[in-house]
């Protein structure tokens, strides 16, 4: 299977990116830092498991990256609620 | 108390919604699937009907899918703006930003308008919502132009509550 | 179909730079606000714009695409004001150069009646 220049180089901008996060989410000085820098990080992994999926020609990996932005959704919106002492 | 037409056109347009949700996830048109999502939407429409309906039919009355798709549009267009906003703040080495809490107050009058509204605003140049309480937005602005309400109003949601009211009244 | 693929590839790469863009913004900003500002803009633009141009690239997967796109575009604001009244409420302040602060004093009343 012949790969596309494109995508490797998305693939290397997608990998920087997930450094600067994680940078900022062992950095970050509060909680409420660590959690943006994860919420980012979530959606930044969905769109990769769906590159991922083309890339593989995997069907199955874009359901993986639906349950991923679901589950990613709710356990932001879960910790945005234990930081606002509602839990 | 509601009407019983408006409460039935309700229900139907909740179910509608969600066999396309369903469908959706599925995309598949074999009968069998399309069965089993019709019944799976009647019964999660059955036990959220309380809660969860917006809107009646009426909204896919032709005039107002006319207004949501110059909405789209409109949404796009301030979209790709905030990014290449967010890219110029972001990119310069002083970072020119000038941050501070602005509030205003909507004219809408719908609750699902307003959750429309605040998250159209989110994803516009540089202003998130962080808090809505009764008719009042509470905005995150990261370069303050003005503090005066009504201003305010006119340059943070100025386009998107004019058809925003034109689809929900 | 050639054309398909060198849109699809466009929107890609666009969709990285943005979701680059997005992640340095987490970094760079000074507060929680500001970093949440850069982070939700720019990543579901990339993130809606990449699935856009793999929608592109493989046809088939177009529907379940723009189903993970309507997803992403309603939940990402949604996460992003939680987590922003979320700070708020945790007591964390603003990075200001003048002080703007207009929901202060309402979340003060809203305080004092809740206790």
């Amino acid at each position: 299977m012949e790969m596309n220049i494109v995508l490797y180089i998305a693939l290397g901008f997608i990998g920087l990116a997930l450094i600067l996060g994680i940078l900022r989410f062992i950095k970050g000085p509060t909680a409420a830092d660590r959690v943006v820098a994860l919420d980012t990080m979530s959606v930044i992994v969905t769109a990769t498991l769906a590159l991922l999926a083309y890339i593989f020609q995997r069907y199955i990996y874009v359901d993986v990256s639906l349950v991923y932005a679901i589950l990613g959704f709710i356990g932001v919106i879960v910790l945005a609620r234990y930081l606002e002492k509602a839990l | 108390m509601q009407s019983k037409g408006l409460t039935i056109s309700k229900f139907v347009y909740s179910w509608l919604l969600m066999f396309a949700v369903w469908y959706g996830f599925t995309t598949s048109t074999a009968l069998p699937e399309l069965i089993t999502g019709v019944i799976v939407s009647l019964v999660v429409t059955l036990i959220t009907a309380k809660a969860a309906q917006c809107c009646g039919l009426d909204i896919l009355l032709p005039h107002r899918i006319f207004y949501m798709v110059k909405y789209i549009f409109v949404f796009i267009i301030a979209l790709l703006k905030a990014n290449f906003d967010i890219a110029r703040r972001v990119l310069s080495p002083s970072l020119p930003i000038n941050p501070g809490i602005v509030e205003f107050e909507t004219k809408l009058n719908s609750d699902f308008a307003k959750m429309i509204l605040a998250n159209s605003i989110t994803l516009t140049p540089g202003t998130i919502t962080v808090d809505l309480v009764g008719n009042k937005y509470f905005i995150h602005w990261v370069d303050v132009k003005t503090e005066d309400s009504e201003e305010a109003r006119q340059e943070i949601a100025g386009d998107f509550e004019k058809i925003l009211l034109k689809i929900f009244n | 179909m050639e054309i398909l693929k060198y849109i699809g590839s466009f929107f890609v790469l666009l969709g990285s730079i943005f979701l680059f863009l997005g992640a340095l913004g987490i970094y760079r900003m000074p507060d929680v606000y500001n970093r949440l500002q850069a982070g939700t803009k720019s990543s579901t633009l990339g993130a809606m714009s990449m699935l856009l141009g793999i929608g592109f690239l493989q046809p088939d997967w177009m529907v379940k695409m723009i189903v993970i796109i309507i997803f992403i575009a309603v939940s990402n604001p949604l996460s992003s004001h939680a987590l922003a009244r979320g700070a708020y409420r945790a007591g964390l302040s603003l990075f200001q150069k003048e002080k703007i602060d207009a929901y202060e004093k309402d979340y003060k009343d809203m305080e004092d009646k809740e206790l």
